[in-house]
């Protein structure tokens, strides 16, 4: 699904990733941990297609093709999805349109007609129902005004719509209550399947309960210096991550 | 910073569209040659026939006019305009004297419309909208005026209504703008060469949206229309007009004066939406477009709405305003001004509360891009009897890049002291943030920038009668596709 060889990354001059290599399969979830400022969210932007990045070194290939040659809004009717660590508001644009251009577009890379409006107003509601979310927010301006758990839960709401082949959440976890943490939970849960990936990044082994990761990696410096299964997230919360420092001394692994 | 740079060449990129009505009509027409003087101003009246009292009318316009210097108040910059270089007349050559009913009309005339995407012919019935065309000087073709005549409204091309109803011309015209009211209303009152006349008799809802399309097709000319409905006791209309011109190096002066008389009870709603051909991307050509627009609410509990969609010109000076008169009247200015390029714009309104219980809104976005420079301008004025007046203004502009400016020049004078005014103003970015989202989720820059544009001017949008809010939507995505920093 997702192959990331080399990667090498700067922003000014200053480089951020250091020589990223990972490999993320169909079927497969992945979790990311590591420090603040570490390179994570740049690591998925990147993936996303965010402008502004130096890529010197290294290549990203997803599902064959060379990720970075393509626009990010072709990236993503392909199929790749960012769940953002800070979703942004647009004030005055609804949310359901949104939803529904977002979905219209991917339809219209895979050769379908649009939805027409009772087909998607029945498709949204019952994404509405697994994320827990009632139907008013479809009529809010898109995150507009929406509070810091509304609005993760809204990025998984777009996630369930868009059914992506690669999914990454971007901390996803951070500022939801615990019942909130539980739906999008499960939510999640209800998306993996053995022809989609899921990458998540945390600071939270909580989240790993919930959503039990195939691996984790931790990535420390722009580079990922230990990855383990679901028992290594453990280790990090009990023992934090200067451990790793001091046993891996940030050589890539 | 990098990822703005990126984004601002992808954005410099799309901007770089062209105006989709920007075509010339090959058609003969009778013009004036250029020059402004008395002579100019019997020659107009005398093609069109009109009585005395209005030629007497123009030309102590004509002689105020003379004593007056341009304005030059208004935060826009132009080269000095030479008025005895332009046409003050240019008529589509007619087989016979006078507007014609539509089989008459031109073919040529009759697709040049049909490009602009105006429903002149039996699609009009359809779509439910009564047309005026005025191209150049003259109304060329006006639909459904024997339908309306059924109800007892008027509709027709100004220059007919003097013919046909001198007496309400003479009572309304200049009633609302005084052609000493300032320059170019001054002008406009000397030269006007055509426009749409309305009226709706008490207690008539008028069935179906008046519109009137205005295209200025012949070099050097300027257009000078003069517009006037009368809304009488307990009647309602909503009225639209559009407006095009072809892409010329030279610019062109649109000057016209649009009057609303609203009498008891009544209602009007005025939605524009303007496209003038707003010149090059290095400021070459364009329309100057200085209109004077004044509503009167003249009765008890009327209510005048002006909506403006404003994408063209090269430069924009207008201010619709009201004049709350009547008792409980109303009065509400929901604006869009987009400037691009080098567009200036100065533009906003005017609500003068004179009666009691009198109340405004006003909801002004401004949104520049490129090297434009768009500025809101607006008088609140409370008089010393209007007891409990209302105000609200919101005024919002949107930048897009770092080389436009965004200008917000209140004005607030209050003469009663149980008056309410309350002023809100905000200035924002479309940020790569919102950008990259809507792209993260599928969507290309141009449906991303127009997506975002269209939720920021939401408030304005949503007054546009339902036939023309997708066009006006449309014409913002096209005039801003992709500005943002
Ligand atoms: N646009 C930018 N300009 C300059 N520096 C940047 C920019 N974006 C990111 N950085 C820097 O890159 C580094 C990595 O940032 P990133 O957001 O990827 O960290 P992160 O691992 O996601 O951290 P967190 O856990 O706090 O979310 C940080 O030092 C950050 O300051
Ligand atoms: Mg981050």
């Amino acid at each position: 699904m997702l192959e990331i060889k080399n990667l090498h990354a700067s922003i000014d001059g200053k480089e951020i990733l250091r020589g990223i290599n990972l490999t993320v399969n169909a079927g497969e979830v992945h979790a990311i941990m590591g420090p603040n400022g570490s390179g994570k969210s740049t690591l998925s932007n990147i993936i996303a297609g965010r402008d502004g990045y130096d890529i010197t070194q290294g290549e990203v290939i997803y599902k064959g093709d060379n990720l970075l040659d393509m626009p990010a809004e072709v990236r993503a009717q392909r199929g790749v999805f960012l769940a953002f660590q800070y979703p942004v508001e647009i004030p005055g644009v609804s949310n359901i349109y949104l939803l529904k251009a977002a979905l219209n577009a991917v339809r219209k890379y895979q050769g379908l007609d649009d939805l027409d409006a009772i087909d998607f107003l029945t498709l949204v509601r019952s994404k509405l129902e697994l994320v827990q979310m009632d139907e008013q927010f479809l009529h809010r301006g898109v995150n507009e005004g929406f509070s810091g758990g509304e609005k993760k839960r809204n990025e998984i709401l777009q996630m369930a719509l868009l059914e992506p082949s690669l999914a990454i959440l971007d901390e996803t976890d951070s500022g939801l209550d615990i019942d909130a943490l539980k739906v999008v939970s499960e939510g999640v849960n209800a998306l993996r399947s053995p022809e989609r990936s899921i990458v998540m990044i945390t600071h939270y082994q909580r989240l790993l309960d919930y959503i039990v990761p195939d691996y984790v990696h931790v990535l420390s410096n722009g580079q990922i210096v230990k990855s383990g299964d679901k028992e290594l997230a453990k280790e990090l919360e009990a023992k934090g991550y200067s451990w790793i420092h001091d046993t891996a001394e940030g050589q890539p692994i | 910073m990098v990822i703005y740079m990126a984004e601002q060449q992808q954005i410099d990129e799309v901007l770089a569209s062209d105006y989709q009505a920007g075509f010339v009509t090959d058609i003969e027409s009778d013009s004036l040659p250029p020059g402004l003087s008395e002579d100019t101003v019997r020659d107009i009246s005398r093609i069109k026939g009109e009585p005395e009292f209005l030629l007497e009318w123009r030309l102590q316009a004509y002689r105020h006019w003379l004593t007056l210097e341009t304005p030059e108040w208004a935060h826009v910059h132009y080269p000095e305009i030479d008025f005895q270089k332009i046409s003050y007349y240019s008529a589509p050559k007619a087989k016979t004297d006078g507007p014609k009913s539509l089989d008459e009309v031109d073919p040529e005339l009759l697709r040049t419309y049909e490009k602009l995407g105006v429903p002149l012919d039996e699609r009009a019935r359809l779509a439910g909208v009564a047309v005026d065309a005025v191209f150049d000087s003259v109304s060329v073709a006006n639909t459904f005026q024997d339908k309306l005549a059924e109800d007892g409204i008027i509709f027709m091309p100004f220059s007919k209504a003097v013919h046909e109803h001198p007496e309400l011309i003479k009572k309304y015209l200049g009633s609302v703008v005084s052609y000493k009211d300032n320059f170019y209303a001054a002008l406009n009152s000397a030269v006007f060469s055509d426009g749409s006349f309305v009226y709706i008799p008490k207690g008539t809802r008028c069935p179906m949206e008046l519109s009137t399309y205005f295209r200025i097709n012949a070099a050097n000319t300027g257009q000078f229309e003069r517009t006037l409905i009368i809304a009488d006791d307990d009647a309602y209309v909503s009225y639209l007009e559009g407006c095009t011109a072809p892409m010329r190096d030279e610019n062109q002066l649109h000057a016209a004066v649009v009057e609303l008389v609203a009498h008891d009870r009544a209602e009007i709603k005025y939605s524009t939406v303007q496209n003038w051909y707003p010149g090059d991307k290095n400021g070459v050509g364009g329309i100057f477009n200085f209109v004077t627009k004044r509503a009167l609410c003249r009765g008890v509990s009327s209510k005048v709405s002006w909506t403006q969609v404003e994408t063209g010109s090269a430069i924009t000076w207008k201010y619709p305003s009201v004049i709350l008169q009547g008792d409980n009247s109303v009065g509400e200015f929901y604006s869009v001004a987009v400037t691009n390029n080098m567009q200036q714009a100065d533009t906003g309104t005017k609500m003068i509360h004179l009666g009691k219980n009198t109340s405004s809104t006003v909801i002004a976005k401004g949104i520049s891009a490129g090297r434009s420079q768009n500025a809101y301008r607006g008088l609140i004025r409370i008089g010393p009897n209007a007891e409990n007046a209302r105000n609200y203004t919101e005024c919002d502009s949107l930048l897009m890049g770092d080389q436009c400016g965004a200008h917000t020049f209140p004005y607030i004078e209050v003469k009663n002291p149980t008056a309410q005014v309350e002023h809100e103003a905000s200035t924002s970015k479309i940020s790569e943030d919102q950008l990259f989202y809507c792209k993260q989720r599928g969507l290309d820059t141009e449906d991303a920038v127009s997506m975002i544009v269209n939720g920021f001017c939401k408030q304005v949008m949503r007054q546009l009668p339902m036939e023309f809010a997708v066009e006006a939507q449309n014409l913002l995505g096209l005039s801003l596709e992709g500005s943002v920093g």
